[in-house]
């Protein structure tokens, strides 16, 4: 995983509830067995018109957020499908942050593991903050993962939860499948204590 | 160890007995370690695989040089991206062939049982767990699926994960998780006739909001949950998900049992025994906590149709297409405007006056053999509109099979609805079946989102009956009026 320490960068506003998976990249990008290059399909159908042409009046089109680092986004974001392919291709955008009311469960680990951090701000903060990302280019903001604060173009300075191991997986890039590869012996403990007292636990063979 | 989230009650003795919800229950049975703050690892006991999101797994196991830690708890199936027209001559698509190629070496090559496209055990990879009796109670179930929530029906703690997760999983039979928070959906009383766990499913997402679930697993109790088929409970929490859990859970009773026992992978004699016994202590206890607790009442429900771009935008047949200033804050307000753009709907329009261009039975949420009896029911001795182009997708080659035996497969045909072979369909579009631009779909899958079924589709989720009704009226209505007089 990508260390993730602090962030500086343009913000996009997308104040829209339920933004969905499907939405977010759509079917056929998923027939890749790869992870890269997907940014090209970020937001497919509200990105591009049906010729295949920019849609102007697509935030992430217009001049002033075409290299946005951060996405304001409305409640319930990344719902619906688990498809990985909607972090990864947030992440080959070049957007590393996404502050928003709410997450679905699935989309908020994925986005981790693909280095990227998902803030959770109250919906009258993100109003606030929508409205700042709306003047555009100068609409910078910063993130500091350490401290656990957003501060905005105005200066006003938001703080954020987030669990601990979690930060310090970003904060330090580690790889969770070597760390939890080390605790080899507490999983096969486990495994012997289930083989055990639940020998119907493996699948019967016909 | 107390956890955190659990009540504890003192008993007479000053011992310490804690309550525990199902979900607690199967919880704590799993954690293999805990972090300081809480996240824990969870040892996963079946993991079911496809090939869409699998292939990046499998690739980040070979650079590290991992092994699959224990293949034997692995199931993998083509679903996807197959086409549902005859198979034994090839895939044309060249991704999607890619993709079923790369699942079928990767299986191999790391040792995963593995259904392919002419096996007939193949089908939808949320069918086919429970039918192999793979899905066992009390036991951790994951999918690179969000839809995975369906085999909580059988009361064993089921989610989606990402690629991300899928490897690791497949590295280490194990996933790290923060606990969610527990929540109770409570129906109580009884179902009115002909009104199904799809209509009920669709109720309470239209009651608690596509984002009511977010942070929790639901347990779904209450007389009308206790008296849904196998079938319907998996319908059920099939859209647990939709309702923003990770999971749903339906505790095991004697109907789980029946189902199970002598599937091919469920437990045989003296283990079978032994599971039974412990599957009946997996009941939430008297008195344990729920974060959130929703009521419902059964008598209430009427069938339900979608008339927007996200499962919540659900009403009674009955009703009209809502108008979008009726809903309280600007955010729904806006996105209702753009939902009734999308779909080509005016406020005010009753529902059951809406046309429809194309009916797809199907998907992990109704493709199973009891899906398509009601269908059957439905359109025997009928003929769909003319207007209507109608396919049936059975959820996997054994139900296609059954289905045959038992007389549907063509009772359908007559009917006018095209029978396929087994997969996703048009439940995603992956494959050659969807909709083109414009289309509207009465649809028996479970999401509405914008594009799902194709690009530009307009998507209508429903019961199978109603679906079927839908068919043969040529736009949607309520079934109820089309099977009068006929014995339910
Ligand atoms: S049938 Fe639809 S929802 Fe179910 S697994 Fe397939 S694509 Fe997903």
């Amino acid at each position: 995983m990508k260390a993730l320490k602090d962030l500086t960068g343009v913000a996009a506003p997308m104040p829209m509830i339920n933004v969905d998976t499907d939405m977010i990249i759509p079917k056929q990008y998923l027939k890749t067995i790869g992870r890269s290059g997907l940014g090209k399909g970020l937001f497919h159908s509200m990105r591009y018109n049906d010729d295949g042409t920019d849609n102007p009046d697509f935030v992430l089109n217009k001049e002033a957020y075409k290299d946005a680092k951060i996405l304001i986004a409305g409640d319930n974001f990344g719902c619906g499908s688990s498809r990985e392919h909607a972090a990864w291709a947030i992440e080959d955008f070049g957007i590393r942050c996404v502050i928003a009311p709410s997450f679905s469960d699935i989309f908020y680990n994925n986005a981790f593991k693909n280095g990227m951090l998902l803030i959770r701000l109250p919906q009258e903060q993100i109003d606030e903050l929508t409205t700042q990302a709306e003047f555009g280019s100068n609409a910078v903001f910063s993130i500091d993962l350490e401290a656990q604060t957003v501060t905005a173009p105005d200066g006003g300075e938001h703080a954020f939860e987030i669990d601990d191991f979690r930060k310090h997986c970003l904060l330090n890039g580690l790889d969770e499948i070597a760390l939890t590869l080390d605790k080899e012996s507490s999983i096969s403990s486990y495994e012997s204590t289930t083989s055990k007292t639940h020998r119907w636990l493996t699948p019967a063979t016909s | 160890m107390p956890i955190s989230g659990v009540p504890y009650f003192e008993s007479q003795e000053a011992t310490f007995l804690p309550a525990k919800t199902l979900y607690d229950k199967i919880w704590d049975a799993h954690v293999v370690s805990t972090e300081p703050d809480g996240t824990c690892l969870i040892y996963i006991d079946r993991h079911l695989v496809h090939e869409v999101t699998s292939a990046q797994a499998f690739e980040g196991l070979r650079l590290n040089d991992r092994p699959v830690r224990r293949p034997e708890l692995t199931l993998a199936v083509v679903d996807h991206n197959i086409p549902t027209t005859d198979r034994s001559k090839g895939i044309d698509d060249p991704e999607s062939k890619l993709q079923m190629d790369t699942l079928a070496s990767n299986t191999k090559e790391f040792g995963v049982e593995y259904y392919d496209e002419l096996d007939q055990r193949q089908g939808i990879v949320h069918i086919i767990g429970p039918e192999q009796g793979f899905t066992l109670p009390g036991t951790t179930v994951v999918c690179g699926d969000s839809h995975t929530a369906t085999h909580g029906a059988f009361g064993a703690l089921a989610h989606g994960i990402g690629t991300s997760e899928v490897e690791h999983v497949l590295a280490s039979q194990t996933l790290l998780q923060n606990k969610s928070k527990n929540m109770l959906v409570k129906v109580n009383g009884k179902l009115p006739a002909g009104i199904t766990a799809k209509d009920l499913t669709l109720a309470i997402i239209a009651h608690t909001g596509t984002a009511g679930g977010t942070g929790h697993v639901i347990e779904y109790s209450g007389e009308a949950i206790r008296d849904l088929s196998m079938e319907g409970r998996m319908t059920l929490c099939n859209m647990a998900i939709e309702g923003g859990a990770r999971a749903g859970l339906v505790a095991p009773d004697e109907k789980t049992f029946a189902y199970l026992k002598g599937r091919p992978k469920a437990p045989k004699g003296a283990h079978w025994d032994a599971a039974v016994e412990y599957w009946k202590t997996l009941q939430s206890d008297e008195g344990a906590h729920f974060d959130k607790v929703v009521e419902i009442d059964a008598s209430s429900i009427a069938p339900i149709v979608t008339w927007g771009t996200s499962p919540e935008d659900a009403i009674a047949i009955t009703d009209s297409v809502p108008d979008p200033m009726s809903f309280d804050d600007e955010h729904k307000q806006s996105s209702a405007s753009r939902a009734l753009e999308y779909m080509g709907l005016t406020a005010g329009t009753p529902m059951a006056e809406i046309p429809i261009d194309k009916v797809f039975i199907g998907s992990c949420t109704n493709g199973r053999i009891e899906d398509l009896r009601e269908v059957a029911r439905v359109v025997e001795g009928k003929k769909i509109a003319a207007n209507v182009d109608a396919m049936v997708v059975p959820g996997s080659g054994l139900v296609k099979s059954q289905a045959e035996q038992e007389g549907i497969a063509d009772i359908l045909k007559e009917a006018g609805f095209d029978w396929r072979e087994p997969g996703c369909s048009m439940c995603l579009g992956m494959n050659p079946d969807r909709l083109e631009p414009g289309e509207r779909c009465a649809s028996t899958s479970n999401r509405n989102f914008e594009g799902r079924q194709g690009h530009g589709g307009r998507t209508h989720l429903m019961s199978p009956a109603m679906a079927a009704a839908a068919a043969i009226a040529g736009h949607l209505t309520d079934v109820r009026d089309v099977t009068k007089g006929a014995p339910a």
